[in-house]
């Protein structure tokens, strides 16, 4: 069958496109939300939209092995504008479009690009912004035509006028576009994604066709994913995941990608697609069950009840039910109850009715959240990946998901453990190279394609699944030999639904301490059923109240890490509630919401101090990025908590 | 003063910024309007060109709101000619102003609180429906179809001023903002030629009005609206408007583009008060 074998004819995501418009022509591949209607183009329909773009481009001028850069928001055109450029022969490096202009400018740069496709104007205005320092780029193109008529267009073109441009123009450059398509192999570049990085700056990660579309093989069969499927793309086009998603997996199975009408309704869309294929990082679902709880909160007598009740069955039963175990008849009976008041609405209501396969991944997930959306049956499952493994290193199978770890080594993938713990593996998505960087390959990539994910992990014994502690880097020793592993604890406290995040410190010290931040949107909540008043995130985060809570939560995870053997050591002595949300604006977190644990021990060095020299207060100072680059200060004077830690002596007796 | 002496070219001119300004599209010629003994308007004339974007402002009770309500056609003045594409414009309805292409907003807003923000917007275009209430009621084959494309006009407007996500929401459970936001939704759905703003900005934080100043700009530029608006926030007026009437006790005491009227010691004196020593 087609399917298994990938042949010389479907080694790239062009050939791809082919069979699709060949063997699915008349169903839908692409859906986008439009004037609040959904826009349905089939793969027949595509195919020739792609290729009007291909030739438009070929008239422009681009030349094999040139790098067009993609900047917007997830849109069928940005999609098909990449499929294009490796059409002609040219390599696509979509950028985080949310990313300020000084950021870009490092990765035009760095890849040269000679064409810019951009989503609408705020994107054209970033690459105007910073042009005259890229000498390389020659044509800017955008989708969105709103306000851009204004703008000098010699070297500026409108995505639509250039694929009218090459229909029109076809004879000319067509059989050049045909033996281009035609000479792509298994090993010519897919696509460059620059990883954001939590170090360093951002580097060129250069994945072949033969990894992206072995893997989006691999991984449709392993969870039978097949061209019926709908999937809602919505997560950064930079990101590899939203690559294989929407792209690799998409154009190998033939399923249909759907596109939300803006950032603000992703969850109507959500609700009104109802994918069957679901993939989200672990604050989406946080996110919802917050939401769902608040709601909760606010409903009436009866309907808590009811909830509360069917419940308190579903995660008894609903797991084993979804991990096809026994259970009893009259179990069943309450859960299909359940399922008729509760669970289908609230399936319904959330967008999952129709879920078949979801997956969580970039972060640990909270035990509770995780057992929620479960219970609830859906298919929630955990994999664990990284850009350089073109996604896939670990994956949880159907009926053996837990929530502490993240599954066997995907198909394909070899997985082992190095003397440091750190986790490495071989696959056939193994990227090809940095790009322009053989040191940081050298480092990364051994002499027999083994790569070092930098994570440290162990295999549990007895189901062979992967348990991730933390970054390997991260792992340090306390200065009494002891285990620090500041990710393990910091996911502890972010499983409370009142803390956002939290950032541990004590490598190379005698105790931990912790810096917090509130999730104001379960807080304000809580603030406004407790009659609290507060005029700004400020006030509320330092709220003596908001700290006797945090104060609660810190001293239960104290209790819990107790329990480890191993990490006991990281309990946390003191604490604060930062006055400010930790932001990729202000270089605190990456792009992908991932701390950034040095720049903010640099940052707040004057806390950390306060931390540890037992110190009631410290007023600080600190500067704020606003989303239009301006910058600004925000004064603020912190209280420093104490918190109970349990005694390590008595912890291994309890543990004993 | 000189610039203000010259007569302006009764073709229009181009701006600094590349738009072009057409010839006038409504003059008002010597307006007086009194209410009982009151004047609220004493002999007051400018004109409104196609294309740009006209300020009236003054002190509060200066008659700003009045001379809006001159131009919509609500309140008809006793003495003065209302001047409108070329030809003079007899006491009318309001109704009959909102068919020959004025649209508004209100200084607090007017929209129907219990209805979405999709229906609100859809009965802007009221006065462009040809199909008459039996058949709106029936819903069938012209009105049906009518009605669609009503609906996707409308469904542009809402992608243009952003407001996707709050399409099926009531108008009532909005933020203030956004049923600005609406309002002007509203008004555009009429496809006017000349658009009142009657204080589009009052009471927004800074970051509403940035929004609503790139909005009114986009709607002047994509849609080639005449744009007339009353505003109290001066550095408002003054980024926006083309050209300036300022208005006091009921008087026009200055006319003229931003620069000559921040540096008009009559509209000075107007908003910081003459000292009497």
């Amino acid at each position: 069958m087609q399917m298994q074998t990938p042949s010389g004819d479907l080694c790239s995501i062009p050939a791809l496109l082919a069979r699709n418009a060949r063997v699915h022509g008349g169903k839908p591949a692409y859906r986008e939300k439009e004037f609040g209607i959904w826009q349905t183009w089939t793969w027949a329909q595509t195919a020739e939209e792609i290729r009007n773009i291909a030739l438009g481009l070929m008239i422009l001028g681009i030349n094999r092995g040139d790098y067009v850069a993609i900047i917007g928001r997830n849109r069928p055109a940005l999609y098909w504008s990449m499929v294009a450029a490796q059409m002609c022969g040219a390599i696509p490096v979509p950028l985080y479009q949310d990313a300020v202009a000084e950021e870009m400018a490092y990765v035009l740069d760095h890849c040269g690009a000679r064409f810019v496709i951009a989503g609408d104007q705020e994107q054209v205005d970033k690459v105007l912004e910073i042009q005259d320092r890229l000498p390389n780029i020659e044509h800017i193109l955008y989708h969105d035509k709103r306000g851009m008529r204004k703008y000098d267009h010699s070297h500026l073109n409108w995505l639509h006028d250039v694929a009218e441009e090459g229909k029109a123009g076809h004879y000319r450059v067509e059989a050049e576009l045909d033996a281009r398509t035609a000479e792509l192999t298994w090993d010519h570049t897919c696509v460059m994604l620059y990883t954001s990085g939590t170090t360093g700056k951002p580097k060129g990660v250069v994945l072949s066709n033969r990894n992206v579309i072995e893997t989006a093989r691999n991984s449709a069969e392993f969870d039978r994913l097949g061209p019926g499927e709908d999937i809602l793309a919505y997560l950064p086009m930079a990101w590899v995941g939203d690559f294989i998603f929407s792209v690799g997996q998409s154009f190998w199975t033939g399923f249909c990608v759907n596109c939300p009408e803006s950032a603000a309704t992703m969850m109507t869309d959500l609700r009104e697609i109802g994918p069957t294929y679901f993939f989200a990082p672990p604050r989406v679902f946080e996110g919802q069950l917050t939401s769902v709880m608040i709601r909760m909160e606010d409903a009436g007598r009866f309907k808590k009840w009811l909830f509360d009740h069917y419940m308190d069955v579903a995660r008894r039963v609903g797991p084993a039910i979804l991990d096809g175990k026994p259970v009893s008849g009259m179990d069943r009976l309450r859960y299909a109850l359940g399922n008729l008041f509760v669970y289908g609405p609230l399936k319904n209501t959330l967008g999952f009715s129709r879920v078949r396969v979801g997956y969580t991944a970039g972060e640990a997930i909270g035990p509770e959240i995780f057992d929620f959306y479960r219970s609830l049956g859906i298919n929630l499952k955990q994999l664990y990946g990284q850009t350089e493994a073109t996604v896939f290193i670990t994956q949880q199978p159907d009926g053996e998901v837990r929530s502490d770890t993240v599954g066997v080594p995907s198909p394909g993938v070899e997985v082992k453990i190095a003397e440091n713990g750190e986790v490495l593996y071989r696959s056939p998505g193994t990227f090809v190279e940095y790009y322009k960087n053989p040191d940081s390959t050298a480092s990364t990539k051994d002499a027999e394609g083994w790569v070092a994910t930098g994570d440290a992990g162990f295999f549990e014994e007895g189901s062979g699944h992967l348990r991730i502690i933390d970054r390997a880097k991260d792992v340090g020793k306390m200065s009494d030999g002891s285990l620090f592993a500041p990710k393990y604890v910091e996911n502890k406290l972010k499983f409370y639904p009142n803390i956002l995040e939290a950032v541990v410190f004590g490598n190379g010290r005698d105790r931990c301490t912790a810096f917090i931040n509130i999730d104001l949107t379960a807080v304000g909540n809580w603030a406004e059923r407790n009659n609290i008043a507060y005029s700004s995130y400020q006030e509320l985060a330092g709220h003596p109240k908001v700290l006797d809570m945090i104060q609660k939560h810190v001293e239960e995870v104290n209790a819990s890490v107790a329990q480890d053997r191993m990490l006991s050591g990281c309990q946390i002595h003191r604490f604060l509630v930062l006055h400010k949300e930790l932001d990729a604006d202000d270089g605190e977190m990456t792009r992908t919401r991932k701390v950034r644990r040095n720049i903010i021990a640099e940052k707040y060095a004057d806390l950390i101090a306060g931390l540890y020299d037992g110190s009631k207060q410290v007023s600080t100072r600190t500067e704020v990025t606003y989303e239009d680059g301006r910058k600004g200060y925000i004064n603020a004077t912190l209280e420093m908590r104490d918190a109970k830690v349990v005694p390590v002596a008595q912890s291994r007796k309890e543990a004993a | 003063m000189t610039a203000a002496a010259q007569p302006l070219p009764a073709e229009g001119w181009t701006t600094a910024d590349g738009r072009k300004i057409g010839p006038v599209l409504m003059e008002m010629k010597n307006i007086t309007l009194r209410f009982g003994g009151v004047k609220a308007i004493t002999d007051i004339s400018f004109d409104i060109r196609e294309g740009e974007i006209r300020a009236i402002i003054g002190p509060n009770g200066a008659g700003k709101s009045s001379m809006l309500n001159v131009i919509s056609g609500f309140y008809v003045p006793q003495e003065g000619e209302v001047w409108f594409r070329g030809a003079k414009r007899p006491p009318t309805k309001p109704y009959e102003v909102a068919r020959q292409g004025i649209a508004r907003t209100f200084q607090n807003i007017a929209l129907f609180e219990g209805m979405s923000v999709l229906n609100n917007i859809m009965t802007g275009r009221l006065t462009l429906m040809k199909s008459n209430m039996a058949q709106q009621a029936l819903w069938w084959g012209a009105a049906q179809r009518e009605e669609d494309e009503h609906r996707e006009k409308v469904e542009k407007i809402i992608d243009f001023l952003e407001i996707q996500h709050i399409r099926k929401t009531p108008v009532g459970r909005l933020p203030y903002g956004l049923k600005k936001r609406v309002e002007l939704a509203r008004a555009l759905a009429a496809e006017p030629k000349l658009l009142l703003l009657d204080e589009p900005m009052a009471g927004m934080n800074v970051e509403e009005k940035e929004d609503m100043c790139r909005f009114i700009l986009d709607v002047n530029d994509e849609f080639g609206t005449t744009i007339a608006l009353i505003e109290h926030d001066m550095g408002v007026v003054m980024d926006l408007s083309d050209r300036v009437v300022v208005m006091d006790y009921g008087k026009k005491i200055g006319d003229g583009p931003p620069d000559e009227i921040r540096s008009n010691q009559a509209v000075i004196d107007a908003y910081l008060g003459v000292s009497h020593d």
